[in-house]
C-alpha cells in the first residue's frame, strides 16, 4: 500500500484531492506576503510542487504554549493543510498522538531519516540556572536543544522566548533563561518575535523555507525584515492623529471611541517592530490599537522590562502635542502635511503588498 | 510482577507533565504526577505596576489565554476596590465564554479524541455508511457521502506515504480502540473541521482583545471603545483591510460579526460536538466506571450578572462537594485563612518555617529549591519532592476542579438547564447519575456545560447591544487609575473559572507596587503532588486501579489524564516572596 514516491507535495496533494483552488491560495498567500507579482504564483506554486514535505521537529522548552495555539490561528497556510500535506510534522508535543517513549522514538527516527535537511522550530526559552529547571524525558531543555539542533538544516526561534528570553528572562530572572541564539551558534537562527507571533507570520516564515529552500532576509535582530522592517507606529491607521496632535487621554473618552492616537496611554508602537497593523490578527480582523489598547512592543527584545506599559514614551520630541498644535495654529498645517504625505506613503507601501487573492487569480489565463 | 512505567512527555496537553506509575499484575497501583518545568513569573511581578500585572500573569498560559488576565485584573480591582461599568462585565463574560467555547472543543477534537479514536482505521471506513452515522445523530449539513470521501481520500493521501507526521507512532489498533471505522472517519472529519472553526471563532476575541492568542485587557474595565460615531463605521471590515482614520473595531459591523461568531459557536456545539460526544461515549461505557479519582469538588464560581461581589448572580455557582454527596453544598471563602491553603513536602520549593505546613496565599511563599536528579534521569524519586506544581488543600482536603465539578454544582444547586442536559445525556446513554464520577463523566461534563455557554453568549450580547442602544457607551471606570489614589497598603483576589477549573490570584499591593503575586490555577489543583499526610492529589486518584493493556502503549492513563484537560504551564510557575527576601528588597 505505502508509495514512497509520493513523498512530494504535489504528487501528495493530487492522491488527497486538495483541490488546485487551496493550493493556489497558499501560494497566493506566500506572493502577498513578500510583495510578488501575481504572475510569480505559479513558479511558486511548481516549486513547491517538487519539494519532498519538510520534516519538522518542534521543541517546547520554557513557554506558555500561546506560540502553539497562535500556528493553529493562521488562516493561510492553513494548520491542517500543512500537517497533512505540507509538512511532516514529526514531533510537537501538544499535536502529536504518541506519547512519552514513543513520542521520543518519533523524533529520534526523523532526526536520522532526515539528517541535516529536517527543519527545527523552538518555542520557549532554555533554563540554564538549573538543568532540573525544565526537563522533557528526563533531558534538560539545553541538552535536547543542542542534540537536535546538530542535524538541522535551520532553526525557527518561535516566540519572544525563544528569540530573545522573552518573559521567564525579565527581571529578575530566577531560571537563568536564555534564548535559543545563546546555546546554537553554528546553525542559521530566524527570529520570529511576538507573543505570540502573528499566525501568519510564523507560517510565512516556514513557507518562505518550503518554497525557496532557504531563510528569508534578516534586520540585525535576526527577524525577517519581510515582516519586522517597518514600525507599527509607522502603519498603524491612527498615525495620522498623532501627527494631528489627537490622542486619547483615557480608555473610554471621545477620543478613544474616535479612535484617536493612544501614545499617552503608553502605546509602544513606535519603537515596536512588527506586521500588526499590516497583516492585522486572525484573518485580518483587528490588532490591538485597532480594539483600543496601546502596543506592548512584544516583538523587541527585553520589553517586559521597558514598562510600565501605561506610560508614554518619551520620545525625541519630547511634547508631540504641543509641536503639533504650535504647527497647526501657525496656519502652516505643519501637522497635516505631515499626516497627508503620511498617507500617501501608506498608499505607496499599501499597492506594494496589494493582497493577492485566489479571485484575482483565476482571472488569469 | 512489578514495574515502573513511565510516561514524560505526556503530549496533547498543554504544558511539560510527567507521569510515573507503579503497575502491579498489568494495573495500577500508585501513580505520581509531576511538572517538569518552572519559570518563576510571581518572582518576575514582584515589584511591578499591579496595572501591569495582567499582562505578564497572561503569559502564564497561551492555552487558556483569557482567564488569567481576567484574574488579574480581578485581583487588582478586588484590592483597589475598583467597580466596572456592565458593559465592561459583559465583555468579560463574552471572552470568557468564547475562551470556553473554543478551548473545549480543541481539547476534545485535537488533545482526547485520538485517546478514543483511531485515525487509521478510518481509511476503512465506508463514506456511505459514514454519511448515515452522521445524519443519525445530528443535524450537520457537512454529512455528505461525497464529503466523507473527500476526506477519506486527503488521509490516504498522508498515510501513503508512510510519514504520518503528527499522527507517526501512535497507537493505532490498539485493542482499546473501539469505535467502528465509520465512527472514525466522521471523528477524523471533525478533527479537521474543528481546526477550521476553532481559527475563525476567535474573531471575537480579536475585535474586543485586539488578537488572539493574548488578547488585551485592563484593570478598571475593557480597553476596547464602542466606536459610535457613524462616520467610522466599518472599520472592522474584510481580512485585507487596512484601516483608515477613526473608530475602533467595536462597531455595527464588529457587533455583526460577533453576532456570527455567537451563531456560528453554537451551532457547532449543537450539530456536532454534542452528537459526537455522545456518540463516542455510547462506544465506551466502560469508562463511566473508572477514573473518579477523588469525590471531592470545587467551584470558585463565575460569570456575573449582578457584579462580581454579588455570587447570586453568578451563571456558575460558588461551592464545595465531599464524598460525592450533592445534597449538601459547602461555602467556600478565598480570603479565609484557614479554607485554601499550599503545601510544598513533595515539590521542589521550600517554606521558611518547614517544608509541612501549609500556607494561604496571601501569605504564601515559594522558593525555588530544585532536589531533585540531575538530567538525564529515568524516575523521580516520589517519596521525596518530585514535581514543580504544589499541592493546594481545601480545608485540608485534595479537590477536583473543572467542568464536572461544574456541572455537579449546577447539578446540586437545581439549575434547570443542567438537570434537562445531565439527564438527557444518562438517558441516551442508558447510565445512573453515579455515572459522572468517572473518566468519560468528566469529559461529557465539559461538552454539557459548552452547550450552557453557548447558549448564555446570546444573552450577553444581546444585553450589551440593548445597553448601548439605551445610550450607555461607558467601558472603563477611570476613577482610580491613578496610583495616587490607591491606599499605601492593599490586598485582593481574583477569581475565574477557567475552562480547566476555579482559578485565583492573590495580590498584595504596597506603594503602588505589587509585593506579593500568587496564583493557584486549576491544574495545581488537579495535577498536584501528593501533601503531607499523603493524600494524592487529583491525577494521581484517578490513575490508580487503571488495568494497562500493554505498559508500551499506555492508551488507558492517556484517556484518564487528557480528560482533566492539563495545563502544566499554568500549575507551574510558582516563585514567589519569602518574606525576609521581600524585607530586604523594600530596606
Amino acid at each position: 500500500m505505502k508509495r514512497p514516491a509520493a513523498n512530494n507535495i504535489g504528487s501528495a496533494l493530487r492522491e488527497a484531492g486538495i483541490s488546485r483552488r487551496d493550493f493556489l491560495g497558499f501560494c497566493a498567500t506566500l506572493a502577498a506576503a513578500y510583495a510578488l507579482p501575481a504572475a510569480s504564483v505559479g513558479a511558486i506554486a511548481a516549486a513547491l510542487e517538487k519539494a519532498p514535505r519538510a520534516s519538522v521537529i518542534w521543541l517546547s522548552f520554557q513557554e506558555c504554549t500561546g506560540c502553539t495555539e497562535s500556528l493553529t490561528r493562521s488562516h493561510a497556510p492553513t494548520i491542517e493543510g500543512l500537517i497533512l500535506e505540507q509538512i511532516s510534522l514529526d514531533y510537537h508535543h501538544t499535536l502529536q498522538a504518541a506519547a512519552g517513549e514513543a513520542a521520543e522514538q518519533a523524533r529520534m527516527e526523523a532526526m536520522r531519516a532526515n539528517a541535516g535537511k529536517y527543519l527545527l522550530i523552538v518555542d520557549g526559552s532554555v533554563p540554564l540556572g538549573n538543568a532540573g529547571y525544565s526537563t522533557i524525558a528526563g533531558v534538560s531543555n539545553v541538552d535536547m536543544l543542542k542534540e537536535v539542533a546538530q542535524g538541522a538544516a535551520a532553526v525557527i526561534a518561535v516566540g519572544t522566548c525563544a528569540a530573545y528570553g522573552g518573559i521567564p528572562a525579565a527581571q529578575p530572572n530566577p531560571t537563568g533563561a536564555v534564548p535559543v541564539s545563546a546555546v546554537i551558534n553554528d546553525k542559521p537562527i530566524v527570529n520570529v518575535p511576538g507573543c505570540p507571533p502573528i499566525p501568519v507570520v510564523i507560517t510565512g516564515v516556514l513557507a518562505h523555507f518550503l518554497t525557496f529552500g532557504g531563510l528569508p532576509e534578516l534586520d540585525d535582530l535576526g527577524r525577517p525584515k519581510i515582516f519586522y522592517g517597518e514600525s507599527i507606529h509607522d502603519r498603524c491607521y491612527r498615525r495620522p492623529f498623532y501627527d494631528q496632535g489627537k490622542f486619547a487621554e483615557t480608555f473610554d473618552d471621545e477620543g478613544a471611541r474616535r479612535g484617536w492616537c493612544l501614545f499617552k496611554l503608553g502605546c509602544k508602537g513606535p519603537v515596536t517592530y512588527n506586521a500588526c497593523a499590516t497583516t492585522k490578527w486572525n484573518n485580518g480582523v483587528s490588532f490591538p490599537i485597532q480594539s483600543g489598547h496601546g502596543c506592548l512592543g512584544c516583538s523587541q527584545p527585553g520589553f517586559w522590562d521597558m514598562g510600565p506599559f501605561y506610560k508614554a514614551l518619551s520620545m525625541p520630541t519630547a511634547n508631540v502635542e504641543k509641536a503639533a498644535g504650535i504647527a497647526a495654529a501657525a496656519g502652516v498645517a505643519a501637522g497635516a502635511a505631515m499626516a497627508v504625505a503620511n498617507r500617501g506613503k501608506k498608499a505607496a507601501a499599501k499597492a506594494a503588498h496589494a493582497p493577492v487573492t485566489v479571485e484575482d487569480l483565476e482571472k488569469k489565463p | 510482577m512489578s514495574e515502573r512505567l513511565v510516561i514524560d512527555p505526556v503530549t496533547r496537553i498543554e504544558g511539560h507533565l510527567r507521569i510515573e506509575a507503579q503497575l502491579q499484575d498489568g494495573a495500577i497501583a500508585e501513580a505520581w504526577s509531576a511538572g517538569t518545568m518552572v519559570r518563576g513569573i510571581e518572582l518576575i511581578l514582584r515589584g511591578r505596576d499591579p496595572r501591569d500585572a495582567w499582562a505578564f500573569a497572561q503569559r502564564i498560559c497561551g492555552v487558556c489565554t483569557v482567564v488569567h488576565a481576567v484574574a488579574s485584573v480581578r485581583a487588582v480591582e478586588n484590592a483597589l476596590k475598583v467597580t466596572i461599568p456592565p458593559n465592561a462585565e459583559l465583555i468579560r463574560n463574552l471572552m470568557i465564554g468564547a475562551q470556553y467555547i473554543h478551548d473545549h472543543v480543541m481539547h476534545f477534537y485535537h488533545l482526547h479524541a485520538l485517546d478514543w479514536v483511531d485515525v487509521v482505521s478510518a481509511l476503512k471506513a465506508d463514506p456511505k455508511a459514514t454519511s448515515t452515522l452522521a445524519q443519525s445523530i445530528g443535524s450537520h449539513p457537512q454529512s455528505s457521502p461525497g464529503y466523507f470521501a473527500d476526506v477519506q481520500k486527503r488521509l490516504k493521501g498522508l498515510v501513503d506515504t508512510g510519514r504520518l507526521g503528527i499522527f507517526q507512532n501512535g497507537y493505532w489498533g490498539h485493542p482499546a480502540y473501539r469505535l467502528p471505522p465509520e465512527a472514525n472517519l466522521m471523528a477524523v472529519a471533525h478533527y479537521l473541521e474543528a481546526l477550521a472553526w476553532q481559527r475563525d471563532v476567535v474573531a471575537l476575541h480579536a475585535i474586543l482583545g485586539g488578537k488572539n492568542p493574548h488578547p488585551n485587557f485592563v484593570v478598571g474595565g475593557a480597553p476596547i471603545a464602542i466606536s459610535i460615531y457613524p462616520e467610522h463605521q466599518g472599520q472592522g471590515k474584510g481580512p485585507h483591510y487596512r484601516g483608515g482614520q477613526g473608530g475602533t473595531t467595536l462597531d455595527v459591523v464588529g457587533l455583526e460579526r460577533i453576532q456570527a461568531v455567537i451563531a456560528s459557536m453554537k451551532s457547532f456545539v449543537d450539530q456536532v460536538y454534542v452528537p459526537d460526544t455522545l456518540a463516542i461515549a455510547g462506544f465506551y461505557k466502560d469508562w463511566f466506571k473508572q477514573g473518579e479519582g477523588l469525590g471531592n469538588f470545587l467551584s470558585y464560581g463565575d460569570l456575573p450578572g449582578k457584579g462580581i461581589d454579588d455570587p447570586s448572580g453568578f451563571l456558575f455557582p460558588r461551592g464545595a462537594i465531599l464524598n460525592r454527596d450533592l445534597s449538601s453544598l459547602h461555602e467556600v471563602d478565598l480570603d479565609a485563612d484557614d479554607q485554601i491553603q499550599e503545601y510544598v513536602a513533595h515539590s521542589w520549593y521550600d517554606y521558611a518555617d518547614g517544608k509541612d505546613k501549609g500556607r494561604h496565599p496571601y501569605r504564601g511563599e515559594t522558593n525555588i529549591d530544585y532536589t531533585g536528579p540531575q538530567p538525564p534521569y529515568r524516575h523521580l524519586p516520589v517519596e521525596q519532592a518530585y514535581s514543580w506544581i504544589k499541592s493546594p488543600r481545601w480545608k485540608g482536603r485534595a479537590m477536583e476542579v473543572g467542568p464536572l465539578a461544574r456541572v455537579l454544582t449546577l447539578y446540586a444547586k437545581g439549575h434547570a438547564q443542567t438537570k434537562e442536559l445531565v439527564d438527557m445525556a444518562l438517558k441516551k446513554l442508558d447510565l445512573p447519575v453515579t455515572a459522572l464520577f468517572s473518566t468519560m463523566g468528566r469529559t461529557a461534563a465539559r461538552t454539557l456545560e459548552t452547550k450552557i455557554l453557548a447558549d448564555a453568549m446570546q444573552g450577553w450580547y444581546d444585553q450589551f447591544v440593548a445597553n448601548i442602544k439605551a445610550g450607555d457607551v461607558s467601558t472603563f471606570n477611570e476613577a482610580l487609575w491613578e496610583p495616587s489614589s490607591w491606599p499605601r497598603h492593599a490586598q485582593g483576589v481574583g477569581f475565574v473559572e477557567a475552562p480547566r477549573g476555579g482559578l485565583a490570584h492573590w495580590v498584595v499591593i504596597d506603594d503602588g507596587k505589587v509585593a506579593n503575586y500568587q496564583a493557584v490555577v486549576p491544574s495545581t489543583w488537579n495535577a498536584g503532588p501528593r501533601d503531607p499526610q499523603g493524600q494524592p492529589g487529583a491525577y494521581e486518584a484517578a490513575l490508580k486501579g487503571h488495568a494497562v493493556h500493554d505498559a508500551k502503549q499506555p492508551l488507558e492513563v492517556l484517556r484518564t489524564i487528557h480528560s482533566f484537560d492539563p495545563c502544566i504551564a499554568c500549575a507551574v510557575h510558582l516563585t514567589d516572596d519569602n518574606d525576609d527576601a521581600f524585607a530586604a528588597r523594600v530596606l
